[in-house]
């Protein structure tokens, strides 16, 4: 029961509430550093580590963070971790993080973070706030790898820096450029929409077929 | 001093922080929906830019130099507490501005654009005057583009929109349109 229960909360993040297609959360540094995949994977990367770190801080701490300044509580827990994640990079992989530049620090001010903080972290247990933040920044990873994938595709024609079209191919620049980050999420939505759309009609069909049969 | 025309359009136009930088995009999406509230949200957010480009100065003049690793900290921490001074000032000032304002003052603190300008800013290692007037290139460019999108949204709303594009879906495809014309812009110095 207790593992299912987690279960549960972490694939909720991945597909159902995805935070980026579903709840529009976090659109700045999703639009902003995905312009080639292997940018959209560290992002993503820091953003997990700091979303992981901050639930589990916060969660453990519910019960002695005063209510009324919980809100700078939570900012400042965010921003050390950013803090963390902003050297370590800096230390480990220096070329990403010249290319993701200001928008590490920017993590702070990411919405969906300081947002589980508030609707999750701040009231259940540790594991479980560990499993939804766990959920919620693969879900936010998947968002970004797909966005950096499609635009690095169209953009370079290559993904990871692996060129898999021909010689032939002219590239999309403006996929690279920032009218391309809107233009792709816009499209993804659009397909979501579609999706959604579709599966309201069959239940519709599905509940007037039972009825018509009742 | 040359320069501060030259900060000041780029911060503008030339890299509008919405349509090049994403940042500032929650408000940007969220609240574009009516004319008056983005105008509205946009000055206070020039505002709270402005005070927060000279709290960065001074903090980064006196304070950071001697611990460059509290710089992120310390600028939340100050954002945060503007915003609640500026909502606490305007509320004893002028309720009524207070009212009209209501959300969208708190949410403030949580727009990236604001820290964004405040990394920005030391990045670039601009001094006092050239912050101000990148603060203020800024601030109005925040809120041309949210004035921009709010009307076309406005206008969009007498048309036949198919169902399936409505919402967030149409915002995104008219912001790419807006940001692509935006990019024109880029021209203005290239030649100089």
């Amino acid at each position: 029961m207790k593992t299912n229960e987690s279960y549960e909360e972490f694939v909720k993040g991945i597909w159902r509430d995805n935070p980026v297609f579903v709840q529009v959360l976090g659109m700045c540094p999703m639009l902003a550093v995905t312009n080639s995949a292997i940018n959209a994977i560290a992002m993503g990367m820091a953003s997990m580590f700091v979303l992981v770190g901050s639930s589990f801080l916060v969660s453990a701490f519910r019960h002695v963070i005063p209510k009324q300044v919980r809100i700078s509580c939570f900012i400042i827990i965010i921003a050390t971790f950013v803090t963390i994640a902003d050297y370590t990079l800096l230390a480990l992989v220096p070329k990403v993080h010249k290319e993701l530049g200001a928008f590490i620090p920017l993590i702070v001010a990411n919405c969906l973070i300081l947002g589980r903080q508030e609707a999750f972290a701040s009231r259940y247990p540790t594991k479980l706030a560990v499993m939804d933040a766990l959920g919620m920044a693969s879900g936010f990873m998947l968002a970004l790898f797909s966005l950096g994938a499609v635009r690095e595709i169209l953009g370079d024609g290559a993904l990871f820096g692996i060129r898999i079209f021909s010689e032939n191919f002219e590239p999309w620049i403006v996929m690279i450029l920032p009218p391309g980050g809107f233009l792709t999420l816009g499209v993804i939505l659009l397909f979501f929409n579609w999706f959604k759309y579709k599966k309201d009609e069959f239940l519709a069909d599905v509940a007037k077929a039972e009825r018509g049969g009742g | 001093m040359d320069n501060l025309p030259w900060i000041f359009i780029s911060a503008l136009l030339v890299n509008n922080f919405v349509l090049t930088y994403f940042l500032g995009l929650c408000p940007f999406l969220g609240v574009s929906n009516s004319l008056e509230t983005s105008a509205r949200l946009g000055l206070a957010t020039t505002f709270v830019m402005l005070v927060t480009a000279v709290c960065a100065w001074v903090l980064n003049t006196y304070v950071l130099i001697h611990a460059p690793y509290l710089r992120l900290i310390c600028f939340i921490v100050v954002i945060a507490s503007t915003v609640q001074f500026i909502e606490m000032l305007i509320k004893k000032l002028s309720p009524a501005l207070f009212r009209a304002m209501g959300i969208f003052l708190p949410l403030i603190t949580t727009n990236c654009a604001i820290l964004g300008l405040a990394i920005f800013a030391t990045n670039r290692g601009y001094g006092f005057v050239e912050g101000i007037v990148y603060a203020l290139g800024a601030g109005i460019g925040f809120t041309l583009a949210l004035v921009l999108l709010a009307g076309l949204r406005e206008e969009s709303e007498l048309s036949n929109i198919p169902k399936l594009i409505q919402g967030t879906a149409m915002n995104l495809i008219i912001a790419g349109v807006l940001s692509m014309a935006f990019m024109g812009f880029a021209g203005l110095f290239s030649s100089s």
